[in-house]
């Protein structure tokens, strides 16, 4: 290695800096490229490049979520769209994960049947698509009665229809939750005029909906239900093979100084498990966040199927799938950071 | 000493194709032409028709793309323009089949019979122009295609012509790159509801749910006139039409909001078809009728005199029938469309016989009506503004002379 005058593409260093440059202003050029193509694709089809198409006046309706009249812009309408992902999401996530672990505990139980039926369950539901299984629960909710015969539970009182059981028929109905195609409506507390405190507002049948309590649409509820049972199938996966991670000898060790199953369970084999179940655990939190995309295949308005919506009508597609991209993207990382900072809690506590 | 024979081998060629890359980069950049870097980009509206098809369109084509295709047609009335010209006439013609784009789940407009075969009114329109250009109705290569695919099927050149109830309207005009063919039907958005509501008005729908189709005009109609009614609703939103209709069906909205003759068409395939009525409302004008990519002016002529042939036919009684006994009457305009005299067809870059063709093939505009819509089918539209000019309606063909 006598260096000296050696031509400077013969030093390895040099040579390896090189091509990672050619390598970064390859890839440079080529989003370049791209971006240009669409600004000048966009200029032949008279669009605007920018964001100023979300104060326009939308036009549109969306069926729920938070208050949408078709008099507001595109950019509450993305908003709205958020606050649906969002809802199904959290709420699927916790769902999905006290699901997940009922289920692990089950298949790991030693009861031959309900291993057995976790077990069939699990095998089901995670190797059939998940948009199929979302077309399913959503026809199987259409098959309810329509609303003028809706199932109630627990009824106080009727219009004029026979109360409880779906025989009635006329006029209208009141229940502590009432099922029908149009959904489920449950009882649920509200801030009603002139009360100064919550009260508990019971829900009718109306001409076209319900009237009062808290509505669940049959997509939301398809979705919902959906979501979580096809996640929480990855997530009992994961429990089982977290809790079988943990040398056996632990749990003899909690039964020697005297511990009872369940406290064995819970005091020295979980927070062992957990080390090895967060990782996989949080892989399975994205997914879920993400195939809540699915609901444009069954009408649920989340972002992306606003999102849709609002592209076409705006033609505005590069921004508004930018758009989306960018919080889909925030969600995951940000569920992502979330789930890091308790792995990395968990591991100093088990040492 | 071989690995770092290839490492150098590798630099070098990384660097080449970096350095390439910037060089097409800052080639296609700010104010390059608006259709030269993306493959897909439809005829820039603003320029003139000498930028005919782009790349996306020419892959069968001759290398002489049509730059004289719009001086052929502008001054076809003296020299009659020949077939070989370039643009997607002459494309069609070498290929010897028409791409047509339809709708396949539209009973009456498109639609799959049982035996397989495509039927319908729009389909009627895509054998008249293969009737035309090719002499032959039945070398159509029919594409299905969705709401949402369309205009890419037409921008990429997979389809020639578009034949699939869209709606003319300014943005499609302008920002899809397409180049409207005259109204063949006219329609307008309209509303189903279940018989047993007694309702006949929007504001009697007031709080109702509402089932509607994403990826059409029909969203913001839904809105714009529950707005004016001053009525509240519920979208429920589905992409796909058969999703739209059996949501319906199902009972999960209490109306369904679509172009009235997809209503009346659709009616007919619900469980029980007499539990519905449409509204004798109109929420927006639908004009519908084929369409072709901007900037082939040839080729929209052909597809526009096509459809103004079968119009003529109609208002001069010629019909599929009868066809061959009008080729001696003396009336000087029927003897023009139907080329027994002068030679537009020629200018068209067509056979001057070319209307004989289409009306013995799918007949005129009124037995392509009756047969896909009229009183013997079970849509039994009314012709409404569907109508002749002469007889109070809109359909109007400028002379054939």
């Amino acid at each position: 290695m006598n260096a000296v005058v050696r031509h400077p593409l013969r030093n390895e260093r040099i040579r390896a800096a090189l091509a990672q440059l050619a390598v970064a202003a390859f890839v440079l050029a080529l989003v370049g490229w791209l971006a240009a193509g669409v600004l000048a694709d966009m200029r032949a089809r008279n669009l605007v490049p920018g964001f100023d198409f979300l104060r326009n006046v939308a036009g549109f309706g969306i069926s729920e979520g938070p208050a949408f009249a078709p008099t507001d812009s595109y950019g509450r309408a993305l908003v709205v769209g958020l606050a649906n992902t969002l809802r199904v999401a959290v709420v699927g996530i916790v769902l999905a994960t006290a699901w997940g672990f009922a289920v692990a505990l089950a298949r790991i139980s030693g009861n031959v049947l309900l291993g057995g039926m976790a077990r069939g369950y699990i095998e089901a539901l995670r190797n059939t698509p998940l948009v199929l299984q979302l077309v399913l629960w959503l026809s199987l909710l259409r098959a309810l009665p329509p609303l003028s015969e809706a199932i109630a539970l627990g009824s106080v009182g009727a219009g004029a229809g026979a109360a409880g059981g779906a025989a009635g028929g006329a006029a209208t109905q009141t229940a502590w939750l009432l099922l029908s195609r149009k959904g489920a409506a449950v009882a649920w507390w509200q801030l009603t005029d002139g009360a100064p405190f919550l009260a508990l507002d019971l829900p009718t049948t109306g001409r076209f909906g319900y009237d009062g309590g808290l509505v669940l649409s049959p997509e939301f509820a398809a979705l919902l239900f959906g979501l979580v049972v096809y996640t929480g199938a990855f997530i009992a996966e994961v429990v089982r093979s977290g809790i079988e991670a943990v040398s056996h000898g632990q749990l003899e060790a909690a039964r020697a100084v005297g511990l009872r199953e369940g406290q064995a369970l819970r005091l020295i084999v979980l927070p062992q498990a957990m080390r090895v179940i967060v990782p996989p655990l949080t892989n399975q939190y994205l997914n879920l966040a993400k195939n809540s995309s699915l609901a444009i295949f069954i009408g649920y308005p989340d972002l992306f199927n606003v999102s849709q919506t609002v592209g076409n009508q705006t033609g505005q597609f590069v921004a508004v799938l930018g758009i989306v991209m960018a919080v889909y993207l925030t969600i995951s990382l940000g569920t992502s950071l979330a789930m890091n900072a308790y792995s990395r809690r968990a591991r100093w506590v088990g040492r | 000493m071989r690995i770092r024979r290839f490492t150098t081998a590798l630099t070098n060629g990384t660097l080449a194709l970096g350095l390439l890359a910037v060089a097409a980069c800052t080639a296609a950049n700010p104010d390059a032409p608006a259709d030269a870097p993306v493959a897909d980009a439809p005829g820039d509206p603003g320029a003139s028709t000498s930028i005919t098809t782009t790349g996306a369109t020419t892959s069968s084509v001759p290398a002489d793309t049509g730059v004289t295709t719009a001086g052929a047609s502008a001054d076809a009335s003296a020299a009659p323009a020949p077939a070989s010209s370039g643009g997607l006439l002459a494309t069609v013609r070498q290929r010897g089949r028409l791409n047509c784009g339809v709708q396949d789940k539209l009973p009456g407009f498109g639609y799959l019979d049982p035996s397989g075969e495509y039927k319908g009114f729009d389909v009627d329109f895509c054998r008249a122009i293969a009737a035309a250009v090719l002499g032959d109705a039945t070398a159509v290569d029919f594409k299905p295609l969705t709401a949402q695919q369309r205009f890419t099927a037409l921008q990429t050149g997979e389809v020639d012509v578009l034949v699939r109830n869209t709606t003319f309207t300014l943005a499609r005009d302008t920002q899809n790159g397409l180049d409207f063919s005259p109204t063949t039907f006219y329609d307008g958005q309209g509303m189903m509801v279940r018989a047993d509501l007694n309702v006949d008005s929007l504001a009697g729908l007031d709080g109702a749910n509402i089932c509607v189709g994403s990826g059409t005009t029909t969203e913001k109609n839904l809105g714009d006139a529950m707005r004016k009614a001053g009525a509240a609703f519920t979208p429920v939103v589905l992409e796909d039409t058969d999703q739209v209709f059996s949501a319906y069906d199902g009972g999960r909205c209490d109306a369904v909001t679509s172009d009235k003759s997809q209503l009346a068409s659709r009616q007919t395939t619900l469980a029980d078809p007499t539990a519905h009525v449409i509204l004798d409302l109109t929420l927006s004008k639908e004009p519908l009728g084929p369409a072709v990519l901007q900037g082939d002016a040839q080729w929209a002529d052909v597809v526009n005199w096509v459809v103004y042939g079968v119009i003529a036919a109609e208002e001069f009684g010629i019909t599929s029938r009868n066809v061959d006994t009008f080729l001696t009457s003396e009336d000087p305009e029927i003897r023009r469309l139907l080329g027994v005299e002068d030679a537009l067809g020629e200018g068209l870059g067509l056979t001057n016989d070319f209307m004989v063709g289409v009306i013995r093939a799918v007949g005129n505009y009124a037995e392509i009506y009756d047969r896909n819509l009229g009183p013997d089918t079970p849509f039994k539209l009314p012709r409404g503004a569907n109508r002749l000019w002469t007889e109070g309606g809109l359909l109007y063909s400028p002379p054939f002379r």
